[in-house]
Formats: structure tokens, C-alpha cells, sequence
């Protein structure tokens, strides 16, 4: 009986969220907060600091999110997930937006319901191995043991590799990215394999980063993005221009230092004016403010500025813009028109 | 008899001799190191190996311990003052880690200007249970304990305070019920106490303490669950768990002794399936399947679902304790409770349980313990219990790569409240078998 | 008060339904059944009705899609292209030996524990009680974590072996490779293999080997063969020793029974010791005990250990000091009396409490998750799942497994309880 009381005392307490509807816009509007699923703790993507405050490349994303709906980019709840809970949690209602390193599949788009909004990430799965063990290419690695992080595509990826090249190998399943360094820095595994990036961020944190080396073959495609629950498509909207509008901003040259000038009065170039809604009237068709994205812009700055915030060649991590540099400039990044 | 022999017999001695100390292999340090650590060959074999183990147990940790260093602001801070300090080759712990964390790990992110809180829940948590676990009390305080749950929701979750009030008003009012008609009919007045709360909590709760907090909004910051971390989380699942499972269990602990075909099936259904399966399982059908089970829309966090698994998970536990208790009690208690013609609820609620559950304490502290350890696994359906928070700490960029450290200060932490529970049952347990002769 | 005064009757009224203690208990079981029923309907519509919500269907055809990832531990025979159902049943196989492996240990563990811990010996009882508490009251999760990450960080890796001045060397006349991957012993082959799989020489210069279950099959029959004879043999001999006073000697006849079949049956299936050795990146031939399983079968054993060591040591206290006395007083030493007298009395109270353990382990073999050993909860309750999005389906199945195993443990213990309860007085 203490129980359905304890129940009642939530229920009254707020702590039980709405109902979770069709239109998630509006559920958010309504509570004021995006709730978003974050990893429970990877370098660089989302971790918490010592005051609990969230910080990372995924969680930007979600403070982008909030900040083009409220104009606040702290309106923002994170929910750390595992490998294995983050689809349900999404597919439960339990969270609005999920945005952790989260691989865009056939099957996780279409079997599991989910809806992919765009890539803010454009990752491939690749092999860190130490420098003494005077392997060149992972087709080197017959026999080897490997450490890979299971409740991921990665799995999927190394068996068809090695079956695909006709060489064996010795899976060590380990659970998170800090275990999995640790087992491969006390050499209980010739190599550790996930997203390249996720390998350069544990190498760049090693006593010594020189005597490891990243190998060549990128093995898989890994498009992260952040998705949303299927069916919603006015959700999906607000997030997918959300992003493309933090890739638009670094290609028109709108950083967080000069938004808030450009955002005053409408300007020379027309692209920037509708971005910013100091033309036409792209936020109110996503029934946001007119300046959505100029506060998106304002959370955390544009694309360019987030990687090189959070992942850029001057973090401890040190990643290369490489595949994620603008189109202009090489790379994959190409947001379609604000018009 | 001997003295009469004394002057006659010449070969028995005449004088006393002078006392001397035992032979050296009979006395002090030598006699006891031989008694104790080397009494037989075997004796002899095991003490040296344990000699040995500790020899290299110490030698391994202490100097690491020893050369812990307490004070940087990253690991490889301080691995530069290790190598400054000690050398490139020593180990040293960089408790650092602990100094800069430690709020972290033992509250969670709990709003730091709010540590109070938890601390005074516990306290009140440990106030209500006084009159339960010490005799020397005042049955009064039993107020206290009867008011400690609704002042522990307060005061971790904060909110307005009318909630907690007006679903306590809920016992008070199937109280009143229950008295009142008691007179008239005892089935009506028994429907009554179970009907009127329950009525009260659906439909008057959620207005009634809406209109109050809206006329006197009076109350602590609300703390929203996320927040929950750390041993702060740990301890609160495991105390909500017990607390909230012991009605439960008390009825399925009944519900198997009863000899109604139906209610006792069930009762040794639901016990059996709860234990037979790993509480991760359930941890994971909280986390991914709950929300199946309930009508479409419904959706509460992630700590709440994880405390109504682990209540039904512990529930099934204190049964099986209660239902020990339920044997161990004299047969001649319920004959005599049934010779005095008091109904079943009445034998029950005045003579059986509370002398039942008196012997069933020391076994619910043994499953609290046990359930205050298995919170750990929800580190694996995403809770920043401690073991996922050092996780966290160590996907920060400036504690990456540290490990033992903080595996270290939380298994401390966990030993000393399991073994200090673990102590208190093992003491309640002979104080009730000295009552029992 | 009580409705038991008033005569029965005749004729039956709808108050008697609520009134008469005959019925009554009727209507309360209705009424019980007719809400858990409907409780159980309710949950099972809400089922239903999210599972349309989210255009998902109730079946359990994925388990018949290739599964698509592989395992290292593989008890029989599973590649990547195999269905989820067989990973499933190569997670069960694993369950199932640590289990088996941990309850072994663990039970020697702790009567040794139980049983050293009430020694005099100071030194030997205080490391035994530091031993008790102190994984008694530390999580479970957190010894297996240590556990592992001692073993991987402290034992010496496969490359340290190689070279003209290896770091590292194997034990045992260069049979066992203590690694910081597991541990790699040497293993039975055939060269005259039943199995009728191709034999392939571990190394150049050896014969070729094979292996298959139908020449373990046959080494284990006759061993459960010899076993029977053995026991025909002592039996006889208590026989004759009762009939006449004198045992007949028949140590070498029981070594016989025992040693001759096997080494004939060795002779024929042409069993050879292969030995491990390193090649490429790790050891390969032997058996290779994983880090996983092994940090997790220590783990459990010693935690569980530690439980059992507290319950040997109550169901000795348990026994009155009059029975270790007496044995002394027929001049029985310690060993012999606790062997002989206090043990066997002790192993009634023992035993039922043991067996409940048993069952914790197999329920905390589910923690292998912390380690990646691939269990039933990692292949069936963790990839399987996570790849095909089929939680309701995969935790029902998974539930079922160890509900299964636990009332199977739980039965033998009634079994075990009934038949000690007949011996009572």
C-alpha cells in the first residue's frame, strides 16, 4: 500500500512526464526542457564535469536543439545511456532527441523505428595497435586479439572484415570505452577497434601517444547523427535544419562572435538574412521563433567552432577535420539551402 | 596424609624448593607463538603462507599507498609530481582524484548548495528506525517512524511539501474510515480502510495538494532524479527498496503460509519467478520493457521504474525472511490468538507479526545489505551509481586512464556500511537468542 | 465473534458467501483470482497495445537470422553466419560452465575458509575472517572488475615469450602459458579420432590430431564404468570384512579397474598431449582459458566462497562440543575427527543453505557482463537484442532460461531436504 502511495507522492511531486504524443514540439515547448539521451562517458562527445555539468560534441548538439526552441541553451535534460538501453529509451518516449555517436543503419533507421536526421559526425572504424608490434595494415592481424565495445555496428564490422580477408581473430567483448582502454593498455589485446575517432581520443590521453599508431584501413562506414523517434516529423525537421543550420553557419562565415551583429539588421547576402530570420519566415514554419538559429548559433558557435571546441586539433584529442570539413573545402559536409 | 609420612619416608623431600620460572618453551611470547602459530606441522606450513601472503599483499600496496598523492588537478599532473617527487619508476596512487571527485561520488550531481539534504534524510531515516531496532526507547518516537518515509521524500526530492502531507492525510483518512465503521460492519469497515485511501490518492491527491501548493507554496527546491548519484543513489534505492517491499513481502510471506489454494499458488509463484531470476535481468525489463507493460503514454524516469523493480525484487526476499520468522514462531502462538476468537487480521496484526518480524529483523538487514550491494548493477542500464560514475570521471579528459583509485575508495566505502549492518545483525541476532532462554 | 457457533442451516443464502467460514474462503479466492487475472490481462493489453503504438509484432522468427557476430568462448561449434538461436545456446553452454567451474571452487573454497577459520591458529583464522568479511561486504561487481583488471595488468603478455631472451616463460616443463590473456594449457587429441573430423598436426613434425565429442563420450563411459566396478569391489570387501573381521586388500585391484580400461581406450583413440605454443600474435593449440572466465570464475568462487566459509563454520558451531570431545576421547586427531565425526553431522545443516548459494551463483554468473565472458545474458539478453531491436521477445526467453536452471537447483534442494528430514528422529 506504501508503494501506490509513494506513486501518488511522485505524480504530485511532477516527477512523472506527460504522455508522450504524437507532436514532440510541443511536449517539449509544454515542459519546458529537451531531454536528451548523451553516452554515459565518452571523451570529447559527452561527459559530465565536476559539477555535473554536461559537456562534449553530442551534447552541443543537444544544447543547439534547446537553444533554437527556448533560446536557452542549459534548457536542456540529459539522460546517459548505454549501448544497449538507447534505442528503447528513444522508442519508450523516455527522450526527445537521441545524440550519441550513434550509427546511421538500414536497419536501426527502418527495423527499429527510428529517424536519422542528418550526420554531425562522418566516422569509420579503424584499429589502434602499439607501434611495437610492427603491424602496418590490419590485414596483418591474423590470429590477433581484439577488444571491441559490444552493443555496437563494430561487432558487425570486424566479423565481416575478418571473414571478408579469410583471417582469424580473437574478440575480447568489453563494455565501455574506459574498460576497453585499460585492457588494451595493460596489453591483454593486440588491438582496440572502434570509430576512429573514438581511438584517437583514447590514444591522445595515453602516458606516451607516440608509440601507438592508428593503421591505414578504415573498415566501415560510421555516419553518426543524431535521431529521433519515427513518425514525428515536425520534430524531425526542427532538429535536422537545427544541424543544418550549425553546418550553413560555418560555410556563410556566421560564427558566435559575429551572429549576434549579423542577427541585428538584415545584411548583404540573402542566405544569411533567412538563416538568421532577419528574412522571410523559416522559423515560424518550423513553429520556432525567427531568430532560432542565431540562438542556436549562440549556444556553442557553428559547426567549425564545436569541433574545434570540443575535438578539434587543439583539444587533447586532436582530431583532423578530414571527411568533416565543409564541402567547399574537401570534405562531406553539405547542408541544402536555407530558402 | 602426607605429612604422616614426611619424617619417616627419607626419600620425600623436607623443604619446599624454590619456585622457578617454566622452561622457556612454556612461557611468555615463545609459548604462545608455539601454541597459537605452530602447533603442528600443518599448523606450522599454513602460518608461514600467510606469513607470505601478507608479506606480499603489503609489499605490492603499501608503497603505492604510501606515495599516494593528494593534490593535483589531473593525472598527468600528477604523474609529473611523481616523477619530480619519487621518481619515474615508483608507484603512487594519485588520490587526487578522490580530493577533486569525492563530493561527486558520494552525492551524485545533487545541487551542492542542497548536500544537507541527503545527510538529513539519512539521519531522519536513522531516527525512524531507532524505536524499531532498540528496545530502550519511548514507543512514542514510533510517530517518527510512521512520519520518516513522507519526510525523506521531502527532503531528497524537495517540491512542494503538500504532496508527501496530503497522501500521508490518505493512511490517516482509511484510519478514520476503519474506526468508524468498525462498529457497524467489520467487512465494511476492513473495505472501507482499503477503498477510501485508495479513492482518496487517484482522484482527490493530485487537486487537493495542486490547490495547496498554489495557496501556500511552501517547500524545498525540487530535485529532479537525474541528480541522484553516487552512494546518495545507492543508499536510496536500496533504503526505498526495503522500506517499500516490507508490506509486500509481510502479505506474500502470508499469502504462501495460507491454506487457500489460490493465493497461496500465486504467492509461490511470484516469489519463485522473482528469484529465480538474476536482478539484472530485471534491472534490464525495467529499463527496456516496463515501459511495455504500461498503458500507452505513461512514462516515468528511469531511478523510479529501477525502485518499483528492485521493491518487487526485494519483496520477494523479505517474504522468504518472514516467512522464516513465521516458522520459527511456537505453534502455540496462533492457537492461543484463535482460542481468544480474534479473526485472522486480528491474530495476524496483534500476536503473530509483531513477534515474527522481531525474529525476522537480523534477516532483513542481511537482505538490505544484499540489496544495498546489487544497486551497483544499475551502472549497466545507465545510472550514475558510484562504479558509473567512475566511469564518468574517468571519460573526463583531465581523469582518463585512472583506475584503481577510485575502485578502491568505493569498495571502501561499501565495506564499511556493509560491514557495520553486518555487525549490528549479527548482535541483534544473539541478543534475541539470549531472549529466547 | 466467531461464526462457527451458529448451527449450519439447511439451504444456502448469498450471505453465507461473505459470512460462513466455510465459503468465505471461496469468495476471497474468486475475488483474488478474478483480479490477478484481470491484472494480468490488463498488462498483457498494454503490451499489445505499445507494441501496435510502435509497429512492432510479437514473434520470435529472428531467431532463425543469421546472428552476425562472433564469440570467443564457443563450447560447440558457431561462426558469424550462424543464427542467433545457436548463439544463444553457445551463451547458454557458457553460463552453464561457470557455473559448474564456480560452484566446484567455491565450495572448496569455503569449507576451506570455514573450516581454517576456526584453526587456533591466530595468524591462519584472522586471514580467513579478513578474507570472509572482506568479500562478504564488498560488491560483487567490484571483485570481478578488480579481479580482471589484476589479471590483465600484472601477468606478463604473449609477446613477452618470444625472443632469444623471452621476459616470460611457460610453466610446468613448458606446458602452461600464463598470460595476461587467459591462460593456455595443453589438451587431449587423437590421432585414431571417432569423430570422423579431418585431423591436422599442430605443428610440423607431429601427427595429425582431431577431436569430437564421441571420443570424450567414450573415455567418460568407461570411466563411469570402472567407477561401478570399484564400488562392486568395495563392496564385496565390506562384505567379507563383516563376515570375517579382515579386509582383503584391494587398492591395486581398484587402481586397476580404474587405470588399465583407460589406458587401453587412450591407446586405441591414440591420444596425444598437444601442447600450446606461441604462434603469430598468441598461443594457439590447448586450451585456452579466457581472462573473462577466469576473472569471473574467481571472482564468484571466492565471493561465493566466503559465504560458504561463514556457513560451514555455523554448521560446525552448530554441532555440540560433546561430539568433538568424544572423538578425542577414542583418541581420533583433529583432522580424523573433523573428517570423520563433525563433518558429517555438520553436512545436514550445511548442505541446504549451500545449495541456495549455488543458486546465487548461477544468478551472479549473469554479472559476466562486466568482463565481455560471452554468457547467455551477452549473446541472447545483450547483442541478440541489441542488434535486432527484439527486447520483449529476447527477455522473455532469457528469463525463462534461468528461471529453468534456478528451479531445477531449487528442486534438488527439496529433493535433498525431504530425504535428510526421513533420517530425523
Amino acid at each position: 500500500m506504501k508503494k501506490t502511495a509513494f506513486l501518488g507522492a511522485l505524480t504530485v511531486a511532477g516527477l512523472t512526464a506527460g504522455a508522450a504524443s504524437a507532436a514532440t514540439l510541443d511536449d517539449v515547448k509544454a515542459r519546458g526542457n529537451l531531454i536528451c539521451g548523451v553516452s554515459t562517458g565518452l571523451v570529447g562527445f559527452a561527459t559530465p564535469d565536476a559539477n555535473g555539468v554536461w559537456e562534449g560534441f553530442d551534447v552541443d548538439m543537444c544544447r543547439a536543439v534547446a537553444a533554437a526552441i527556448f533560446g536557452d541553451p542549459m534548457a536542456v535534460e540529459f539522460v546517459p545511456l548505454t549501448t544497449q538501453t538507447r534505442f528503447t529509451a528513444l522508442s519508450a518516449g523516455e527522450i526527445d532527441l537521441l545524440s550519441r555517436n550513434t550509427t546511421w543503419t538500414f536497419s536501426r533507421d527502418v527495423d527499429l523505428k527510428n529517424d536519422f536526421v542528418g550526420v554531425n559526425y562522418y566516422d569509420g572504424q579503424g584499429f589502434l595497435v602499439p607501434k611495437a608490434l610492427g603491424v602496418s595494415s590490419a590485414k596483418d592481424l591474423d590470429g590477433a586479439t581484439v577488444c571491441i565495445q559490444t552493443g555496437t555496428t563494430t561487432e558487425l564490422n570486424l566479423a565481416d572484415f575478418f571473414r571478408i580477408n579469410n583471417i582469424s581473430y580473437e574478440p575480447v567483448p568489453i563494455e565501455t570505452n574506459a574498460e576497453g582502454q585499460q585492457q588494451y593498455l595493460a596489453g591483454a589485446c593486440d588491438t582496440y577497434t572502434t570509430d576512429a575517432s573514438g581511438l584517437a581520443a583514447t590514444r591522445a590521453s595515453f602516458e606516451n601517444p607516440g608509440d601507438h599508431i592508428l593503421l591505414p584501413e578504415i573498415i566501415s562506414k560510421e555516419p553518426l547523427g543524431p535521431l529521433v523517434r519515427h513518425g514525428d516529423n515536425d520534430w524531425a525537421d526542427v532538429v535536422r535544419w537545427t544541424l543544418n543550420a550549425l553546418i550553413t553557419a560555418e560555410e556563410l562565415g556566421v560564427t558566435s562572435a559575429n551572429v549576434e551583429e549579423l542577427a541585428a539588421a538584415a545584411g548583404d547576402n540573402p542566405e544569411v538574412n533567412r538563416l538568421l530570420g532577419t528574412e522571410g519566415e523559416l522559423g515560424a514554419m518550423l513553429s520556432l521563433e525567427p531568430d532560432w538559429a542565431k540562438n542556436a548559433i549562440m549556444a556553442g558557435g557553428n559547426y567549425g567552432e564545436l569541433f574545434e571546441k570540443n575535438i578539434g586539433e587543439n583539444t587533447p584529442i586532436g582530431l583532423a577535420r578530414g571527411l568533416n570539413a565543409q564541402w567547399t573545402e574537401g570534405g562531406l559536409l553539405y547542408s541544402p539551402p536555407f530558402r | 596424609m602426607s605429612d604422616t609420612h614426611a619424617q619417616t619416608v627419607s626419600y620425600v623431600r623436607e623443604t619446599m624448593l624454590p619456585e622457578t620460572d617454566p622452561p622457556v618453551k612454556e612461557r611468555g611470547a615463545v609459548k604462545w607463538i608455539r601454541e597459537n602459530l605452530f602447533a603442528t606441522w600443518m599448523d606450522a606450513i599454513l602460518t608461514v603462507i600467510s606469513l607470505y601472503i601478507i608479506y606480499y599483499v603489503v609489499s605490492h600496496v603499501g608503497p603505492w599507498f604510501a606515495n599516494g598523492i593528494w593534490n593535483a588537478g589531473s593525472l598527468s599532473e600528477c604523474r609529473e609530481i611523481r616523477n619530480a617527487t619519487i621518481g619515474t619508476d615508483a608507484s603512487a596512487a594519485c588520490f587526487a582524484v578522490l580530493s577533486d571527485r569525492w563530493q561527486q561520488l558520494v552525492f551524485g550531481f545533487y545541487p551542492q548548495e542542497h548536500y544537507w539534504r541527503p545527510v538529513a534524510a539519512l539521519l531522519v531515516f536513522l531516527a525512524g528506525l531507532a524505536p524499531v531496532l532498540f528496545d530502550g526507547i519511548p514507543r512514542k518516537m514510533l510517530f517518527v517512524t510512521a512520519a520518516a518515509p513522507f519526510l525523506m521524500f521531502m527532503l531528497l526530492w524537495g517540491g512542494p511539501i503538500w504532496g508527501p502531507i496530503v497522501v500521508g492525510l490518505g493512511f490517516v483518512l482509511g484510519y478514520l474510515a476503519f474506526r468508524a465503521l468498525t462498529p457497524v460492519s467489520k467487512l465494511l469497515s476492513n473495505l472501507a480502510a482499503l477503498i477510501v485511501p485508495l479513492v482518496f490518492w487517484m482522484f482527490l491527491t493530485g487537486p487537493i495538494a495542486g490547490a495547496l501548493s498554489s495557496i501556500a507554496p511552501i517547500g524545498l527546491e525540487f530535485v529532479p532524479s537525474k541528480d541522484f548519484g553516487g552512494f546518495t543513489l545507492s543508499i536510496v534505492i536500496g533504503v526505498a527498496g526495503i522500506i517499500l517491499s516490507l508490506p509486500l513481502g509481510i502479505l506474500l510471506a502470508l499469502g504462501r503460509q495460507s491454506n487457500l489454494f489460490i493465493i497461496n499458488k500465486c504467492s509461490v509463484a511470484f516469489i519463485e519467478v522473482i528469484r529465480g531470476v538474476p536482478l539484472i535481468v530485471w534491472l534490464f525489463t525495467a529499463s527496456l520493457l516496463l515501459n511495455y507493460f504500461l498503458p500507452p503514454g505513461t512514462n516515468f524516469d528511469l531511478m523510479l521504474r529501477v525502485i518499483i523493480m528492485v521493491t518487487l525484487f526485494s519483496a520477494a526476499y523479505i517474504a522468504e525472511v518472514i516467512r522464516g520468522g513465521l516458522a520459527a514462531l511456537p505453534k502455540g502462538q496462533f492457537e492461543g490468538a484463535d482460542s481468544l476468537g480474534l479473526d485472522y487480521w486480528q491474530s495476524m496484526r496483534l500476536i503473530v507479526l509483531p513477534q515474527a518480524l522481531k525474529i525476522s529483523i537480523p534477516g532483513i538487514v542481511n537482505t538490505f545489505i544484499g540489496l544495498f550491494k546489487d544497486t551497483t548493477l544499475v551502472v549497466f542500464i545507465g545510472l550514475f551509481d558510484p562504479i558509473g560514475l567512475s566511469n564518468a570521471i574517468r571519460a573526463s579528459t583531465d581523469w582518463n586512464g585512472i583506475y584503481w583509485e577510485l575502485f578502491v575508495f568505493i569498495g571502501l566505502m561499501f565495506f564499511i556500511f556493509c560491514f557495520s549492518m553486518g555487525r549490528y545483525s549479527l548482535y541483534l541476532e544473539k541478543k534475541l537468542q539470549r531472549e529466547h532462554r | 465473534m466467531s461464526t462457527m457457533t451458529d448451527p449450519p442451516k439447511p439451504g444456502f443464502r448469498l450471505s453465507q458467501l461473505i459470512y460462513d467460514t466455510r465459503y468465505r474462503s471461496l469468495t476471497i479466492q474468486t475475488v483474488a483470482l478474478i483480479l490477478i487475472v484481470s491484472g494480468l490481462a490488463w498488462l498483457v493489453s498494454n503490451t499489445v497495445a505499445n507494441l501496435e503504438a510502435l509497429g512492432k509484432d510479437f514473434n520470435f522468427g529472428f531467431l532463425s537470422n543469421s546472428a552476425g557476430y562472433d564469440i570467443n568462448q564457443k563450447p560447440i561449434e558457431y561462426s558469424s553466419q550462424d543464427t542467433h538461436a545457436r548463439a544463444a545456446i553457445v551463451g547458454i553452454l557458457n553460463t552453464l560452465i561457470i557455473a559448474l567451474l564456480g560452484c566446484v571452487t567455491a565450495t572448496v573454497l569455503g569449507v576451506l575458509a570455514g573450516v581454517l577459520r576456526l584453526s587456533k591458529n591466530w595468524i591462519v583464522s584472522g586471514l580467513m575472517a579478513v578474507y570472509v568479511e572482506g568479500f562478504r561486504n564488498v560488491p560483487l561487481l567490484l571483485w570481478i572488475i578488480l579481479v580482471f583488471a589484476i589479471m590483465s595488468e600484472s601477468m606478463p603478455q604473449p609477446r613477452e615469450f618470444r625472443g632469444d631472451a623471452p621476459t616470460a616463460s611457460m610453466a610446468v616443463f613448458d606446458s602452461v602459458a600464463v598470460t595476461n590473456r587467459g591462460i593456455y594449457i595443453p589438451s587431449i587429441e587423437f590421432t585414431r579420432s571417432l569423430s570422423g573430423n579431418e585431423a591436422v598436426a599442430s605443428q610440423e613434425g607431429l601427427a595429425p590430431v582431431a577431436t569430437g565429442w564421441q571420443d570424450w563420450a567414450l573415455i567418460i563411459g568407461v570411466i563411469i564404468v570402472s567407477i561401478y566396478v570399484i564400488r562392486l569391489i568395495r563392496r564385496r570387501a565390506d562384505r567379507i570384512q563383516e563376515a570375517t573381521g579382515v579386509r582383503p586388500v584391494t587398492w591395486w585391484l581398484q587402481i586397476g579397474v580404474f587405470v588399465v580400461p583407460l589406458a587401453i581406450v587412450a591407446v586405441l583413440l591414440g591420444a596425444t598431449i598437444v601442447q600450446p605454443y606461441l604462434k603469430g600474435f598468441n598461443f594457439t593449440e590447448g586450451v585456452h582459458l579466457r581472462n573473462s572466465l577466469i576473472a569471473l570464475w574467481l571472482a564468484l568462487s571466492l565471493y561465493t566462497g566466503a559465504f560458504i566459509a561463514e556457513i560451514v563454520r555455523a554448521g560446525i558451531l552448530a554441532i555440540s562440543k560433546g561430539q568433538s570431545e568424544a572423538a578425542y576421547a577414542l583418541g581420533l586427531r583433529p583432522n580424523r575427527t573433523m573428517n570423520l565425526v563433525i563433518l558429517p553431522q555438520a553436512m545436514r545443516v550445511i548442505i541446504p543453505p549451500l545449495i541456495s548459494q549455488f543458486l546465487n551463483l548461477t544468478k551472479n554468473s549473469s554479472l559476466a557482463i562486466a568482463v565481455g565472458y560471452m554468457d547467455v545474458r551477452a549473446t541472447l539478453g545483450g547483442i541478440t537484442i541489441n542488434q535486432t531491436g527484439r527486447e520483449l521477445e529476447g527477455m522473455l526467453l532469457l528469463g525463462g532460461f534461468y528461471l529453468l536452471v534456478s528451479l531445477l537447483i531449487s528442486s534438488a534442494m527439496n529433493f535433498y531436504n525431504r530425504s535428510t528430514q526421513l533420517m530425523e528422529r
